[in-house]
């Protein structure tokens, strides 16, 4: 073997085990390295117990109620199998809106009530003008399988 | 070295591995990066505030994608160019290839501090934050680390072969990160949405604002070209300098 082959077998076997190591200690970190827990996480009792996380899903329609107080939101987060309560106080973010993705960090009291210490908008990685929006609702609407638009949202799901 | 390489042109690829005969190619080369870099610039520019329609959701705030997502690109994109050359340089032991790695790291530093801080200014307005410790984010400001790590180290050791090689190593042991921060997204949780544009799927953006990104991610790879050979022009000069090709090549110049 050539010196230089013998390097080329060394940068490879490097990079390999290197590959491998990193597999491994990302694999049995896994559960460490998610941004937020789903409600059916939480329900599973997968989330922390006692300490602050966050929950993320969609903003069920039609849950979001605006207290008295005209500052104090209370809106359902769901993940479409699960669904949990969440109380929050303060500025909601502009892309906060029924239907779309939302990160809540905050508390799970003992009543089931999620409190919210900070809320965080998730938008989509879909990107179109509004009229095609419009398009794309009606056709889901009216005729669910005839779509034919290049441009379909996909359902955004907790998982992402 | 081997018998020469011929390619159907008959030109001898192995010739400009040769830092004399790269330096001259590399001038004649950086114009032309350079102007087609402005050209492509200029028109995903347009393409993107002119032409692209307003998104459904985000408005008009969507409109930073057509320089966060080129820069984010490029960022992962150079480092995996510089660990190849590192690799290069390691195995054949070729310094032409490490003065590559070295032209490249500044780019690719920059690139990557465009990527975290245009999501910055994107993530406030769309998120509600600046920063999340999301595996996203967190990956990108790890590769910035090791591009700063780089250069620290290279600037670290007098000796330049010395330099090089412990440089190489870096840039391969951190090549790791890359795919990390690509599927970050698709493995955990993460505030960052996922890919809009991927090789397996169909691109879910409307054409123009595809284009406008498309177009803007050329103009970042010719940037690139021209930035790092006009580096990598510089390292020779340093590196070589004293060499008799050098003060020739100064003398037919003059």
């Amino acid at each position: 073997m050539k010196p230089r082959h013998k390097r080329f077998v060394m940068v490879a076997a490097g990079i390999a085990a290197l590959g491998i190591a990193a597999a491994l200690v990302l694999s049995a970190f896994e559960k460490n390295l998610v941004f937020f827990y789903t409600p059916s996480q939480v329900v599973a009792n997968e989330a922390p117990q006692g300490r602050s996380f966050r929950i993320g899903g969609l903003v069920a329609p039609g849950s979001v109620q605006r207290q008295a107080d005209g500052i104090t939101v209370r809106f359902v987060v769901t993940d479409t199998a699960q669904s949990m309560p969440v109380a929050y106080r303060g500025p909601l973010p502009d892309l906060f809106r029924e239907g779309k993705g939302v990160v809540a960090q905050g508390k799970l009291g003992a009543d089931g009530v999620f409190s919210a210490s900070e809320v965080l908008a998730k938008h989509d990685e879909n990107y179109m003008p509004p009229e095609a929006a419009e398009a794309v609702a009606k056709a889901h609407s009216g005729n669910p399988t005839g779509s034919t638009t290049v441009v379909v949202p996909a359902p955004a799901t907790g998982g992402r | 070295m081997n018998q020469p390489v011929l390619l159907a042109g008959g030109i001898n690829v192995f010739k400009y591995a040769a830092p004399q005969t790269f330096y001259p190619l590399a001038g004649k080369m950086i114009p032309w990066f350079g102007w087609i870099a402005a050209a492509f610039c200029a028109a995903g520019l347009y393409v993107g505030f002119f032409v692209a329609p307003t998104d459904h959701q985000q408005g008009e705030s969507y409109r930073i994608i057509f320089i966060h997502v080129p820069a984010a690109w490029m960022s992962m994109f150079i480092y995996v160019v510089m660990a190849f050359w590192a690799g290069v340089g390691l195995i054949f032991n070729t310094r032409l290839s490490h003065m590559m790695v070295s032209a490249l790291v500044p780019t690719g530093a920059m690139f990557t501090f465009v990527a975290l801080w245009t999501g910055a200014l994107w993530g406030k307005p769309t998120w509600g934050t600046w920063w999340a410790w999301d595996a996203r984010m967190t990956s990108e400001l790890i590769l910035l680390f090791l591009y700063f790590g780089f250069m620290a180290l290279q600037a670290g050791i007098d000796d330049a072969r010395r330099a090089d090689r412990a440089g190489a190593v870096l840039a391969l042991v951190g090549v790791v990160n890359i795919p990390i921060i690509y599927f970050s997204v698709k493995w955990w949780n993460t505030l960052h949405q996922g890919a809009s544009v991927s090789l397996t799927s169909a691109p879910t953006m409307a054409t123009t604002m595809l284009t406008g990104m498309l177009l803007m991610a050329l103009a970042a790879w010719m940037y690139t070209i021209a930035a790092a050979l006009h580096r990598v022009r510089s390292i020779i000069l340093e590196r070589e300098h004293g060499a008799t090709w050098i003060n020739e090549y100064a003398e037919t110049k003059a």
